[in-house]
Order: C-alpha cells, then structure tokens, then sequence
C-alpha cells in the first residue's frame, strides 16, 4: 500500500516538476515515438534493422556537435561555426593521415587539439573582449569555411583509406560483442544509480524520485534489448557475400562521450558552474566562481566536440571536401540541442538532449527521403519542428519565472 | 555593553573628488542586531561595501574581535567570518536550494560533487534558522516566493560559521506576510550569536528588529544608539538633519 504511495507521489513530484518548467524530455521522446509511428506506417522500409542502422550512423555527427553545443549553449551563447570547425578538423585528420602518412592515433588527437584551440579563440574573443558570441562565431563560421577550403583546396576532395578510421561509421560491432557492449552498459547505468541512492539513503535523506528512477530505468533496458536485438538481425541482402550485424561502432564511441560529458556536467564543480554562468552571471562572479575561464572552455570544449564529428563525417564520406560540416549541419546541431530540451536562453539542457534531438532531426531526415519528398519539405518540416521545440522552451520558460 | 565584535574607527572613502564616508565610526555587537539607516546617498552600501572588501578605505581602522585587522579584498571579509547578503540577492534562479547555498565552495570528494553533504548541511543549516516554509531543498530557486529567496540567499551567509552578517534591504521588496518571517529570521541569527548589520528604510521593521540603530547622514556617522533609548521621531531626526543634540543616548 505504501509503495502504491510512494509511486504516486514520485509520479506527481514528476509531473510538478513538467509544469514548473523543467519539461525536459517529455515532448522529445513524444515527438519521437509519432514520427516513428507516422513514417513506420507509410513507409515499409522505414521500421526495418537495415534503416534503424543507417539513421544512426546519419545521425552521429550532428548529434556529435550539438553535444559540444550544449556547454556553449547553457552559458546562454551561441557557436555558429562549431559545423566548419568540424569540417577544419576533418581536413587535418585527413591531411595527417593521407598526405602525411601519420597513424590514426596520432592525428586524431592532433585534430582534437586543433579543434580545441580554434575554441579557445572563439571563447577568449567572447569572454575577454565582450564580444557578443552570435557575432564572434559568426566571423569565424566564415573564417573556418575559408580555411577549410584552403587546406582541401577548391573544388577538390581528398579521400581518406585508414581503416580504423572508416570502420567508425562502416563497420558493426560482431554480434556476440554487440551483446556484451548492451550488458556492460546497463549493468553500469544500474549499478550507478543504486549508488547513488543507496548513497543519499545512508546519509539520512528521502527520495521520492526513486521509484520514478526505477521505472525509467526499466524502460530504457526494454528499448536498449530492442535496439540490440534489431541491430544483431543480418540485414545484407547478400548474406552470403557480405554479412552485416551488429551495433555500428559509432554507438560505443557516442555514448563513450554521452557518459564523460554528462559527469562533468552533473557530478563536478566545473559542471555546477556552467550551470550557475548561464543562470545568472553575476550571482556567479559574486560566488567567486572565474566566470571568464568558464566561458573560454566551455567554447573549447564545444570546438573539442566538433572535432570529433569531423572525425565521423569523414568515416562516412571515405574524404574530406571543402562542404564537410557546412550547408545545414549546424543548424540542425542546434536543432537537435532544442528539441532535446535545451534551453536557448541558457542554464538549462542536458547532453543527452542531444542524442534524444539529433534522432528526432535524422527521423525526419530519413522517413521524408523514404517517402520521396524533396529536400525543400524536409527543410520546412525540420524548421517547423524547431519551430514548435522553441515555443514550448520559451512557454516553459515563461511558466517557470511566473511560478 | 560588552565590547564589539566588529569596529570601524575613523572610515574615510572617496570616490576621485566625492568625500562619501567622512571619519565614520561603526560598532557591530555579537548577538546583536545593528540597524544601519540614513536617506538616499547617505553613504550605507558604501560603508558595507568596504567592510565586506568590495571597497577599500583610504584611511581608518578595521577592529575585529579586539585586534586591528585588514580588509584588503573580499577574500580577507570571508575569511573573517563577514559574509554580506546583497539587495538584488544574486542566485541562480536554475540551479536547486542546495547549490545555490554552496555554489563557489562546493563540498568534493575527489573531483566529484559531495551531494549527499552538501545536501544535509543545508537542511541543518535551514533547520537552525526554524526555517519549515520551504517544501524540498531540491527544488529550483525559480519556484520560490521572494521571502523563501531572501532566506536561501541568508542561508547561504550563515553556512559558513560566519560572525558577521550584513544585509541590504532585505525586505524591501517584500509583503506584509513574508517581511515578518525575514525579520523573524534576522532575529534568529542574532539570537544564533551572529553580529548582524541590517540596512533598512523602514523605519517600523527597524524599530521591530534592532538593539542598536547607526544613523548616517550625508557621509558622516550623525549617532549609534541603543534602540531602547530613542523614538522614531529621533531617528527621523537624525537621518533628516544629522543632528543628535536633543537625544540623550546618543554617544556620538
Ligand atoms: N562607485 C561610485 N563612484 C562614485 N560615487 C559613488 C560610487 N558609489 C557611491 N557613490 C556616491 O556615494 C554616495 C553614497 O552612496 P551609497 O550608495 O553608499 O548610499 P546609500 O546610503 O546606500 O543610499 P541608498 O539608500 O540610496 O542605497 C552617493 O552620493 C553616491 O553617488
Ligand atoms: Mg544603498
């Protein structure tokens, strides 16, 4: 009887918590699950393995950047260039490996490292000098087109072959691994959540979340078995010739980067300040909190982040061309940051909005193909759905500050 | 009187040619709370603004539990035990009731935040204010009413065993209902044994709260009295025309 309680009073904690504002997830996930319904029933490709694989693999670098935009945009700031910088980083991980015969291990790092000091740039220019990040980052969107095209060199592609490399958005995890990567991360996801309550329990302090917690958490192994069990299906059409199962590799590597990007941003105190930053700037200079070197990093860590989509663009292309990163990546990175749930106004937004909103943009872009629209729909149902997650951030918004 | 915690002897404060505080002298007593009140541009957030660091004198004495200290920067006022609670309150209206008391000097352990401690200090430290209107201290600051504000950002000063609390009109933008729960808190600290500074244009919650009202008038300090020892019209006086002829407590 008591835990008939308990539920319900974590339920309705849960649910004051979506009227106060704090919507979270909610919207995205429900957007999901229509859009999956709508294009699963007029398109007969759309719900099969084969195409659950593909959207990931679509989905992997604009979920990539927008997961570095979100430090930028909890700040309350802006990177419009985080797209080019991805293009820039590509180029030099593909020049270092091609041109220059580096190994993978050297140049990946070396390309992170670049991304992260055309951050440092753009986040010195916004704190230091006060300049407005929309502005800042919109000189360098052009800069970093401009150096993109020097260093691949007009009109010119230039082809990658490291295999490793490639294999990030071409090659699956074998099925027994794919398995095993599922129980390692569950496993993980449960035991750290026990912990973490068994934690608070022995310090004395109730919670009511729990139980909502367990729930959640049931809910995420059922799509967790689904996904692996649709992903570990062959899905070659020429079995025989060439087999094709298992989790695509780029999985592991997002959600290697979900998991250290949402410690820092939940467990640590640098976290705690970003949150602080974006909420109110000056309550956190008053705190003693160096307001400055927040701003610069979180810029370092959102071209950080850029790098590595670099990375996965060039795994998919097999090249590197002066487009790479550019046309509507960037735009649909900071969609898939907002209809995740995170705020454009700042000091609200986790890092896995962006997993939950870079799915909802590739949906869009994967069913509308399937179903023979032309790019120009595509484009206008994509605005309208950013559209929509920008009303309900700032109704939200509004709620909170009127609650 | 016992002797005070916190003295300012001869306090002088330009700003380029404006001579604001002009040899003001200040006493704050443990236990007690002192009112500091003065018209508009009198000179009173400029003389908390230099005890708390923000502002350094160009001459006079900082005395603090009978010794002669320095107050260089606000690091030097922390240290001390001299936290301030500003008018505009600064907090993050997105972050909860716990980090908001912590934030700047989270509890780790390693280079992980410790939220279960940092989560019953501050229940203990809201239990010892009596402080029972706030539902959970997990909740955003955003949802709360002014009052339950003030008393986070009041909280948040006394977390840190401090001595000394100032406060800048903290119930200026208030209602009737939630005033008297802050001044009831103020009383508290003093009660706790804190030394508490309270700016105020009110002359009634003045009256309600104080041991000692401090009246500054025009860069000077007109008189520090004992609150038993005058009527409002006195202080009235005081603040309008600087002058403590017709009062007998008066120790100027
Ligand atoms: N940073 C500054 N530079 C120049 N003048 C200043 C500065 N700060 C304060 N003043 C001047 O010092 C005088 C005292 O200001 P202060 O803010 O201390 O007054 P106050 O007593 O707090 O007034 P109020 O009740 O309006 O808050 C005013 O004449 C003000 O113009
Ligand atoms: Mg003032």
């Amino acid at each position: 009887m008591s835990e008939q309680i308990t539920i319900e009073k974590s339920l309705r904690d849960w649910w004051s918590k979506v009227k106060a504002g704090q919507v979270g997830a909610l919207p995205a996930i429900l957007g999901l699950v229509v859009l999956c319904l709508v294009f699963g029933s007029m398109s007969s490709v759309f719900l099969t393995p084969g195409n659950f694989a593909n959207l990931l693999t679509q989905a992997a670098a604009v979920t990539v950047i927008a997961m570095g935009l979100i430090f930028v945009l909890l700040l309350g700031e802006i990177d419009l260039s985080a797209g080019y910088a991805a293009g820039v980083c590509g180029a030099i991980l593909v020049i270092m490996i091609t041109e220059m015969d580096y190994a993978w291990y050297i140049a990946f790092p070396v390309s992170i490292l670049g991304g992260v000091v055309l951050g440092a740039f753009i986040g010195y220019l916004v704190a230091q000098l006060k300049i407005p990040s929309f502005v800042v980052t919109l000189a360098t969107f052009l800069a970093f087109q401009g150096l993109l095209l020097l260093l691949v060199g007009e009109g010119g592609t230039i082809r990658i072959e490291d295999p490793v490399i490639l294999a990030v958005e071409n090659k699956n995890l074998s099925v027994s691994a794919s398995w095993i990567f599922f129980f390692v991360t569950a496993g993980a996801y449960v035991l750290s959540g026990l912990w973490k309550f068994s934690k608070r329990r022995r310090a004395g302090l109730v919670d009511s979340l729990f139980k909502f917690w367990v729930i959640k958490t049931i809910g995420l192994i059922v799509i967790g078995v689904a996904a692996t069990s649709a992903l570990t299906v062959e899905r070659s059409n020429n079995p025989e010739l060439v087999s094709l199962r298992g989790i695509p590799y780029v999985v592991p590597v997002i959600l290697v980067l979900l998991v250290g990007a949402t410690f820092v941003l939940t467990r640590t105190s640098y976290g705690l300040h970003i949150y602080a930053v974006g909420g109110n700037a000056e309550a956190a200079r008053r705190a003693g909190i160096n307001v400055k070197m927040v701003r610069i990093t979180a810029f370092m860590i959102c071209s950080g982040f850029a790098a590595v989509a670099g990375m996965i663009f060039v795994s998919r292309a097999n090249s590197i061309s002066p487009t790479t990163g550019g046309s509507s990546t960037l735009l649909y990175a900071v969609g898939a940051a907002v209809i995740g749930g995170t705020s454009l106004f700042g000091g609200k937004g986790k890092v896995s909005d962006a997993i939950l909103g870079g799915l909802v943009v590739a949906v869009i872009d994967n069913g509308m193909a399937l179903l023979g629209y032309p790019a120009g729909i595509k484009f206008m149902v994509t605005g309208a759905v950013l559209l929509i997650s920008a009303t309900i951030d700032a109704v939200s918004r509004r709620g909170a500050s009127a609650g | 009187m016992a002797s005070p915690l916190l003295s300012l002897r001869k306090i002088n404060k330009s700003f380029g040619p404006v001579h604001v505080l002009k040899n003001v002298d200040f006493d704050a007593y443990a236990g007690k709370v002192t009112a500091l009140v003065g018209d508009n541009g009198a000179g009173k957030s400029t003389l908390i603004k230099c005890i708390a660091g923000i502002y350094t004198p160009e001459t006079g004495e900082f005395i603090f539990e009978g010794n002669k200290v320095t107050i260089a920067g606000p690091r030097d006022a922390t240290a001390l035990g001299i936290e301030i609670v500003y008018q505009d309150l600064a907090l993050c209206d997105n972050l909860d009731i716990v980090h908001n008391m912590f934030l700047g000097r989270e509890e780790k352990s390693g280079i992980t935040l410790n939220e279960s401690t940092m989560e019953s200090m501050a229940k203990k430290t809201l239990d010892g204010l009596s402080v029972r209107t706030v539902k959970s201290i997990r909740q955003k600051v955003a949802s709360l009413s002014g009052g339950q504000r003030q008393t986070v950002a009041i909280a948040r000063a006394v977390l840190w065993n401090s001595k000394v609390v100032i406060l800048d009109e903290p119930t200026a933008a208030l209602g009737v209902a939630q005033t008297e729960q802050v001044l009831k808190l103020v009383r508290q600290l003093a009660d706790n044994g804190l030394a508490v500074i309270v700016i105020s244009h009110n002359l009634n919650d003045v009256f309600q709260v104080a041991d000692n009202i401090a009246a500054m008038y025009l860069g000077t300090m007109a008189a520090q009295v004992e609150k038993n020892s005058v009527t409002q019209n006195d202080v009235v006086r005081l603040i309008t025309t600087g002058s403590s002829d017709a009062i007998a407590g008066a120790k100027k």
